[in-house]
């Protein structure tokens, strides 16, 4: 038996297939996976994250040690409540783990990292800490409930404290702010629009019922998985790990490269790396055949060395099977993909597929 | 789990075969082999006219989550296969004894069918699987 979250119960209540994820037991689908995915496109569904880590930063150098620790530059969030996207590198360059960092008070700022990665994530935080005198704590009392879609947040609302719902309301896009109990953040990982709330475990069975009652879908990492991909958004252990530059996973744009002078870990052998010429793009393919991609299948490019997939599965917006691969540098917007021996074409395009319930590319007509 | 139908034969990778009134078998997935697959979105027939010895990879179904074979429960001949699943392969899903059927084929010579598992061999095969 793997590791349960405050909500687990609750899951095999709403009768749930669960499934062994990164040593946790959760949740694949409640039924339908494809009907949950159209739930967050079209309304709103709801998402155990719980088995992600919520994790503490305090000190009076936080922001000098994050500087160093993080490949995006923490001095971007300039207002409290703000958050980043980062990946947290090795020496070699590699991907760690890729997180959020909250900044809340220029003493106090908070990660999410993924579940499978979390005892690495903070053995290495714990030991860059020490020379920067910061304290860093795992807060496995609270659990995450993620309510995504384009009616989340307007449903969500009832959850809260009345006196703080407006100020919920009016939180920006990538802003979080403490509402009573609860850490409610504007971000999510299905490309709609919604919060992740973060609240004190014991809450968390009630606060799932009340979102029940209102109408918000549960939701399994089965159309967890189906929605980051549409929205063109990275697996850490899928898409790059800690032997992946993340040039090579299109993650340049989360690579604070000024100011030159800040000596991040990984930045000497990133630099290198960009230097010597980078030998991939990361992209989204679409299968233009019935069919379906999947991870590791080879992408052939003519002339060229070949790719694979690293993400792939059925888009259930589109009704197409799409993938997000690596391809060498050069491929142009045609591609082969070798499924169970046949060599199937794909249409090669810049990711995300869907934003907003809506899919974001044009499809080549057949 | 709902009850199994009496009239098919059985397989340990989840096939169920049907001795239709002209001599010839229907073949699908079960109940329990859609269940674990999750809603389906793909899949892969072979061609009528097709040769199958027994276990021969006969068709894929894909899932969300995975694709997997479908083998020939006997060796023979495909006959037909079932073309709405190119449009509604969740037919499977909704009904894996019924319009989810896969392949309609003929049996070569000498085929019997009691290396096959009866309804109540079946489902105490099920019950291990699940103790």
């Amino acid at each position: 038996m793997g590791s349960k979250t405050p909500l687990y119960d609750q899951h095999v209540a709403d009768g749930a297939r669960m499934v062994d994820f990164g040593g946790w037991d959760m949740p694949l689908h409640y039924g339908s996976q494809i009907e949950e995915h159209h739930a967050v496109r079209r309304a709103a569904g709801m998402f155990d994250v719980s088995h992600m880590t919520v994790v503490d930063v305090r000190g009076d150098r936080c922001r000098e040690f994050l500087q160093h620790l993080l490949a995006n530059d923490v001095a971007k969030l300039k207002q409290p409540g703000k958050a980043l996207y980062s990946c947290m590198l090795n020496e070699d360059g590699g991907v760690i783990d890729d997180l959020i960092i909250y900044f809340l008070k220029p003493t106090w700022y908070r990660f999410v990292v993924n579940a499978g990665n979390s005892e690495k994530d903070l053995a290495w935080m714990k030991k860059q800490a020490v020379a920067f005198d910061v304290v860093v704590k795992e807060r496995d009392d609270l659990a995450i409930i993620a309510v995504q879609g384009p009616d989340a947040r307007n449903v969500a609302a009832a959850l809260l404290p009345e006196e703080g719902r407006a100020e919920a309301l009016a939180l920006g896009q990538f802003f979080a702010a403490e509402i009573g109990d609860y850490f409610v953040a504007r971000t999510g990982y299905t490309g709609e629009d919604g919060w992740e709330i973060a609240m004190p475990a014991t809450m968390a069975t009630t606060a799932w019922q009340q979102l029940l009652t209102l109408g918000v879908v549960p939701c399994g990492l089965g159309a967890r998985d189906t929605l980051r991909l549409e929205a063109g958004m990275n697996l850490h252990g899928s898409d790059m790990d800690a032997n992946t530059s993340p040039l090579d996973a299109g993650l340049n744009w989360t690579i604070a490269w000024t100011p030159e002078e800040r000596d991040f870990i990984g930045r000497a052998a990133l630099t290198a790396y960009r230097n010597n010429g980078v030998k991939y793009d990361f992209v989204g393919l679409v299968l233009k055949d019935r069919g379906v991609l999947r991870n590791h299948q080879r992408i052939v490019v003519d002339g060229l060395p070949d790719g694979e997939i690293t993400s792939g599965g059925f888009s259930p917006t589109t009704g197409r099977s799409i993938a997000l691969a690596r391809v060498p540098v050069g491929t142009g917007d045609k591609a082969c993909v070798e499924v169970r021996g046949k060599l199937l074409d794909v249409q090669v395009v810049k990711p995300p597929f869907v934003r907003h319930g809506k899919a974001c590319i044009e499809f080549d007509a057949d | 789990m709902s009850e199994l139908p009496g009239d098919l034969y059985y397989t340990k990778d989840h096939e169920w075969l049907r001795p239709e009134e002209d001599g010839s078998y229907v073949v699908g997935i079960t109940e329990y082999a859609q269940a674990a697959l999750g809603d389906l979105v793909y899949v892969e027939l072979p061609d009528v006219g097709q040769e199958l010895d027994e276990n021969d990879e006969m068709a894929v179904v894909e899932s969300v989550k995975a694709a997997s074979d479908v083998y020939a429960p006997i060796a023979g001949t495909v006959v037909a296969v079932n073309e709405e699943l190119a449009d509604d392969p969740e037919s499977i899903n909704t009904d894996p004894y019924g319009d989810g059927w896969i392949v309609r084929m003929t049996a070569a010579d000498g085929v019997n069918l009691d290396d096959m598992m009866t309804p109540n061999a079946y489902q105490e095969f099920l019950d291990e699987l699940e103790a």
